[in-house]
């Protein structure tokens, strides 16, 4: 069996998996962040960064190609990513098939503790949060292509921009322990730079979900209409 | 039978070179031939294993334990011993020769002491190349300490758990040679007989610790690495499965036991706190090199220590010992602490303790110093006696902690049983009649790395062994034997738990056969162990069965063999007429009480042969030669 | 001083456990854990009731046999403590205290509070050695070892096998002591040759053994009674990771830690 394969089939390999999906789609999340915040600068530049996503790339790729690359860099990350959760999940379950009657945690934190869940809240919000602004089935009015309109249009409804924000919150968390998980999985740990870790982990993660918090909020707030 | 100490000829230094070429070799292709049965797995027993299989020996290792790894040695703190001359102070192979066999107080055999030091220098770099992490200093080089007194820095050792690194070393080896399918390792397994077919040593009758199956092995040799026996006085610092069931089945086998009485009591360990004590917990000799021992000068002093102005304290080892101080050997240290408790000078209640205090030392050189020297074992210290030895001075107490006498073995480690061989603290080994600090790891691993590995092979290549398998009549018969016992241990049915006669015995022999002796109160012990043995017997309950996991029968068979032990122990010291070394007889000592030996009449190993349970057994001598360390009183005023 | 105690008791792997609950009169504050154990055996035996198994030997922290969770936490509240070491000035008066084995699906229970670690020994056997046959070791001051990786591989071997890493591990994860083995050999130069095979061989016994994922909770070092840090998890990792993805590895390390 190659080395590689044997990385890949053993536990720590499929955590390398998840690291490096993980990184994927945390870039995904802050670049997607900050075109989110163009919403502030009013309908046409954010149509106008919705319309640049399709056209990016040209005229050497035709229209959407990159955006279609794009996705299904996305898609599989995300595949790969549930994929290997699901394989390391299971094994950790059969690794205890019965439990405490009580095993107290000391160190661990709340965001590690929640991953598991987090990451499934994050795929249900992902599908909604499609249909709602990407395909418009889950949009009380839907123009495709004004996509400044339907975010608005969707997040006027009160209880719909309580949940993303709720959502944001639970992504917080999950890229908070992800971050630092990620380093100790792929290595990165130098003991000058360990104490910075969680630091930046959480100020990414704050960083990241309030961005995309605002857009809700301003909504709610009445700033962005 | 007369001992046959087979010490090669020639001048000392080249007894162990012309005998290494004068002895017969296996072809390398009949190796594999040759079954090998280890019992043990501390540091002789893992190297030896390891180094066997290596050679290409099939090899079966056995513990109790429930991996190799836990073996006893892991305990060992302080470091071990080796003649490199690192530090350049003057240390010799010569210079460990001597300071040895004086340690030793002129009870070893030199050539085997000779060898041992020349082995020394070796077995540190087997042990760095196993990627032991020896401390170092900042060029990378090893770094060594002074310890026990000695007067050079001869002590490699690896923080406070020198044993434990050594251990995992030569574990490590052996899982290697497990991995590869070399040796068959059997933990969990207590050897429970030895089986002699034809005068030679063929295998062992073992008791599976799981299940309770009795099951024989049989070879072609057998090794013994099975440890020391101080556990005797069921308070000692040895770990709590430390036995002498394996060397004293092979003793009643025919195996001449060697110096039963020399037991060496470790003078700094932390005081008994009360009845449930199950063991006693050393604090590492090292800390002699900076503590004072003291004790307030009027007898029944209860004031709290820094209440006792230093006028009206006695540091007794300062004073009686201007050179040494402090560091005096542990036989000595440990009796003067005994001496001071019994004059009422005691610093705990019930009369067993002495101040180590680091006072001075922390004003001298700096708290920070001294946490960086003594760290680890402070902090052990406070875990266990909940007070801080850097406020308050540290109380101690002497506790027994080492055997060097064992089973008899000759220069090539077999005992007098053929292909019966003994290494480790289990064979009567190179310390005389006591171990210097840091030494039984050297000789552990002298003996399994770099001695047995070519005697065995001198022994198998001669020996004429027919072909004998676990189906041979004397197997069978040994297991009944085996199996009858256990059966008879569990019918007993009394009412007293085998810890009980434990603490029995052990309070007992500390007594009578502990840091001082005398002939009344040894002939006395011998009646009561009797009695208590024909008790144990009647009154002692198991509990469980003997299909089974069952820690109560582990100890109960352990405790029975020690019954039997305690009686050859005192016997033993009542033979010998004489102080020497951990044996301190009241009735021969100097005016200024310092021990006296008799050489005239007592230069010998006694090596008892067993004739019977309860009977007196028959007394043969080893006589010592000591050509190259003449003969002194030792003295360290 | 009186407890009572809610013991785990199980006859056999295959028999199903439940606690027990047992009352101990007269425990002092300067008994071990172990101690206060031996003296509920005595009591049992003097009712004819079969004692209590559980693991142990050196009771000086360092043999690793011990090892039981007490209310919640391997090796019980003290920390850098083995359960053996654990003294009972900690507990109160009257107070309860649970103890259990430690649970996972690789340390399968023998009796009692007793189980088996063996495949601790399975992973060592995998390669957690330097291959250095007896007699070919050269000089051992012709190579030396810088101080900074001597300490960090002593860091590491300070680990005595005891398996409450896997205990604490919600995932009863075994990646600290495969992480100290790895790193112990790995940080000395002795261990270079074999350093990246022995990861990898070690790594699949781990596995195979039924350890769950490390998830990164760090636990582990939490419960460990010698402190182990999780940075050898790290390290551990990286190491699997140039042993996989790298071209044939010089075997050279560009980290500290
Ligand atoms: C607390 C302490 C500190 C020490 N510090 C030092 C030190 O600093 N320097 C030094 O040089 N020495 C030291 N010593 C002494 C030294 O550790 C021992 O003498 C040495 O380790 C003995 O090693 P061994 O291999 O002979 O036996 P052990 O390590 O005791 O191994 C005995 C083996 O035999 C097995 N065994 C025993 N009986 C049976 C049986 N019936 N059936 C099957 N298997 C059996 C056990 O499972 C074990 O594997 C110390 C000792 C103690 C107690
Ligand atoms: C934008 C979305 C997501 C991001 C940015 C993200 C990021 C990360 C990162 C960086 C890790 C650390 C990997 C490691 O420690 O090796 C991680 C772990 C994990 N993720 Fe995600 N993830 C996302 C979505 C999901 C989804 C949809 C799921 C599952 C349905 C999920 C489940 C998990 C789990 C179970 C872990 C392992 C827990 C751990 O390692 O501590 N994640 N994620
Ligand atoms: C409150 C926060 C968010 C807002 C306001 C928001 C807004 C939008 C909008 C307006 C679109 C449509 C873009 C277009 O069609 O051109 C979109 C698409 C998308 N969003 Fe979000 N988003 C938010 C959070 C997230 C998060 C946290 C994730 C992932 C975890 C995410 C994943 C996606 C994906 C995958 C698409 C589809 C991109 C495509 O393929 O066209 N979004 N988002
Ligand atoms: S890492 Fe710590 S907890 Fe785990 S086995 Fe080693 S010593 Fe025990
Ligand atoms: S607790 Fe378990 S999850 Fe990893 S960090 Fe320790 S092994
Ligand atoms: S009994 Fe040895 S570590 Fe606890």
């Amino acid at each position: 069996m190659s080395r590689v394969q044997r990385l890949v089939g053993s536990l720590v390999g499929k955590k390398v998996i998840m690291a490096a999906t993980g990184v994927i789609l945390l870039g995904f999340v802050l670049a997607h962040m900050i075109g989110n915040l163009k919403v502030f600068q009013g309908p046409e530049h954010f149509n106008a960064y919705a319309e640049g996503l399709r056209t990016m790339g040209a005229p050497f790729f035709g229209r959407g190609q990159l955006l279609w690359i794009a996705r299904i860099i996305l898609l599989a990350s995300v595949g790969l990513h549930i994929w290997a959760a699901w394989v390391v999940t299971r094994a950790s379950w059969a690794a205890r098939p019965d439990g405490y009657r009580r095993l107290d945690l000391i160190e661990t934190t709340y965001a590690a503790r929640t991953m598991r869940w987090g990451g499934v809240i994050i795929l249900l919000y992902v599908v909604f949060h499609l249909l709602d602004l990407t395909f418009g089935k889950a949009n009380p009015s839907f123009l495709p292509g004004d996509v400044y309109h339907n975010l608005v249009a969707s997040f006027t409804r009160v209880p719909v921009a309580v949940a993303y924000v709720g959502a944001m919150v639970v992504l917080c968390l999950h890229m908070y322990h992800g971050i630092y998980s990620g380093c100790q999985t792929l290595g990165l740990n130098h003991p000058k730079y360990n104490r910075w870790r969680r630091g930046a982990a959480l100020v990414f993660s704050l960083a990241v979900a309030g961005g995309f918090i605002a857009v809700p909020a301003a909504v709610l707030a009445g700033a962005v209409r | 039978m007369t001992l046959q100490s087979r010490v090669p000829g020639g001048p000392i230094q080249q007894k162990w070179d012309t005998h290494r070429f004068e002895m017969k070799l296996v072809n390398p292709a009949n190796k594999r031939k040759f079954h090998v049965i280890v019992v043990g797995s501390g540091l002789a027993g893992a190297s030896a294993a390891a180094s066997l299989a290596e050679l290409g020996y099939r090899v079966s290792c056995f513990c109790f334990q429930d991996s190799p790894r836990r073996a006893h040695s892991i305990a060992a703190q302080g470091g071990i011993n080796a003649a490199k001359n690192y530090q350049n102070d003057g240390d010799s192979i010569w210079r460990l020769f001597y300071d040895t066999v004086k340690g030793g107080d002129f009870r070893s055999r030199e050539a085997n002491v000779y060898r041992l030091a020349q082995i020394s220098v070796n077995i540190i770099d087997q042990c760095v190349a196993q990627g032991v992490p020896f401390a170092r200093d900042y060029g990378g080089l090893l770094a060594n300490r002074s310890f026990g007194g000695a007067q050079v820095s001869r002590t490699f050792y690896a923080r406070g758990q020198t044993g434990q690194q050594l251990l995992l070393g030569a574990y490590q080896a052996l899982e290697r040679q497990i991995g590869i399918g070399q040796v068959a390792m059997y933990p969990r397994a207590e050897m429970l007989d030895v089986v002699v077919i034809d005068g030679q040593a063929r295998g062992i009758v073992v008791r599976d610790l799981v299940t309770g199956k009795i099951s024989s092995h049989a070879g072609d040799a057998v090794v013994l690495a099975t440890g020391g026996y101080a556990n005797v006085y069921f308070l000692s610092t040895n770990a709590k499965g430390c036995n002498v069931t394996a060397t004293w089945r092979a003793h009643k086998r025919g195996a001449a036991f060697a110096n039963p009485c020399f037991t060496q009591i470790h003078p700094t360990c932390i005081p008994a706190h009360g009845e449930h004590q199950s063991k006693l917990t050393l604090m590492s000799e090292s800390l002699r090199n900076d503590g004072r021992v003291w004790v307030p000068q009027r007898a029944g002093d209860a004031r709290a220590p820094d209440q006792i102005p230093d006028a009206e304290r006695d540091y007794y080892l300062e004073r009686m010992y201007p050179s040494f101080g402090n560091l005096v050997p542990r036989d000595v240290a440990s009796r003067r602490a005994k001496e001071m408790c019994d004059a009422g000078h005691s610093v705990v209640p019930g009369g067993h303790g002495v101040y180590l205090d680091f006072r001075d030392a922390i004003g001298r050189v700096g708290r920070q110093a001294i946490a960086e020297r003594y760290g680890n074992l402070f902090e052990m210290y406070e875990r266990i006696t909940g007070a801080d030895p850097y406020r308050v001075p540290m109380k101690i107490y002497p506790a027994p902690h080492y055997a060097m006498g064992g089973l008899w073995v000759d220069y090539n480690l077999m005992s007098t049983i053929p292909g019966l061989h003994v290494i480790g603290e289990a064979n009567f080994s190179d310390h005389g009649a006591n171990r210097l600090g840091a030494s039984a790891l050297m000789q552990g691993l002298a003996d399994g790395y770099f001695i047995l590995p070519y005697t065995i092979g001198d022994y198998l290549a001669q020996a004429k062994l027919g072909k004998v398998t676990p189906e041979h009549a004397e197997f069978r018969r040994v297991e009944a034997e085996v199996a009858d016992r256990t059966q008879k241990l569990l019918a007993a049915n009394g009412s007293r738990s085998v810890d009980s006669f434990h603490r029995e015995l052990g309070a007992l022999l500390w007594n009578a056969c502990g840091m001082s002796r005398n002939a009344a109160g040894l002939r006395q012990a011998m009646t009561t162990i009797r009695e208590l043995r024909e008790r144990y017997w009647k009154d002692v309950y198991v509990g469980g069965k003997g299909e089974d996991f069952n820690q109560s029968l582990e100890k109960a068979g352990r405790v029975a063999d020690f019954l039997e032990f305690a009686e050859l122990m005192c016997r033993d010291a009542l033979q010998r007429e004489e102080s020497c070394g951990g044996h301190f007889r009241e009735e021969y000592q100097t005016p200024d009480g310092e021990a006296k030996r008799d050489d005239a009449r007592f230069s010998f190993a006694a090596a008892w042969q067993f004739t019977g349970v309860g009977q007196e057994p028959r007394l043969e001598k080893e006589p010592l030669e000591f050509e190259h360390v003449h003969l002194a009183q030792r003295s360290y005023k | 001083m009186d407890l009572t105690l809610h013991v785990w008791r199980q006859a056999g792997p295959a028999a199903s456990g439940t606690f027990v609950r047992y009352a101990v009169r007269g425990v002092t504050p300067d008994m071990s854990f172990l101690e206060m154990l031996d003296m509920l055996n005595e009591d049992l035996i003097r009712q004819k009731q079969e004692p209590v198994a559980f693991d142990h030997d050196c009771r000086e922290g360092i043999c690793g046999s011990c090892g039981v969770v007490i209310n919640g936490r391997p090796h019980g509240p003290h920390n850098a403590t083995t359960a053996c070491q654990l003294h009972m000035r900690l507990f109160r008066d009257g107070d309860e205290i649970w103890v259990e084995p430690w649970r996972a699906k690789a340390f399968p229970i023998v009796k009692d509070l007793v189980v088996d670690r063996g495949a601790f020994d399975r992973i060592v056997q995998a390669g957690g050695f330097i291959t250095a046959r007896t007699g070919s070791a050269p000089e051992a001051n012709a190579a030396p070892v810088p101080k900074r990786d001597a300490d960090l591989a002593m860091d590491a071997a300070a680990c005595i096998g005891c398996g409450a890493c896997v205990a604490a591990c919600p995932n009863a994860s075994a990646m600290l002591f495969v992480a100290a083995k790895v790193s112990h050999l790995g940080a000395l130069p002795q261990g270079q040759p074999e350093r990246y095979d022995r990861v990898v061989k070690m790594v699949d016994v781990m596995d195979a053994a039924g350890f769950g994922a490390c998830t990164n909770h760090g636990e582990c070092m939490a419960a460990c009674p010698k402190e182990i840090s999780v940075d050898f998890i790290a390290r551990l990792n990286r190491d699997l990771l140039k042993a996989t993805l790298l071209p044939p590895p010089t075997g050279r390390d560009w980290s500290g830690a």
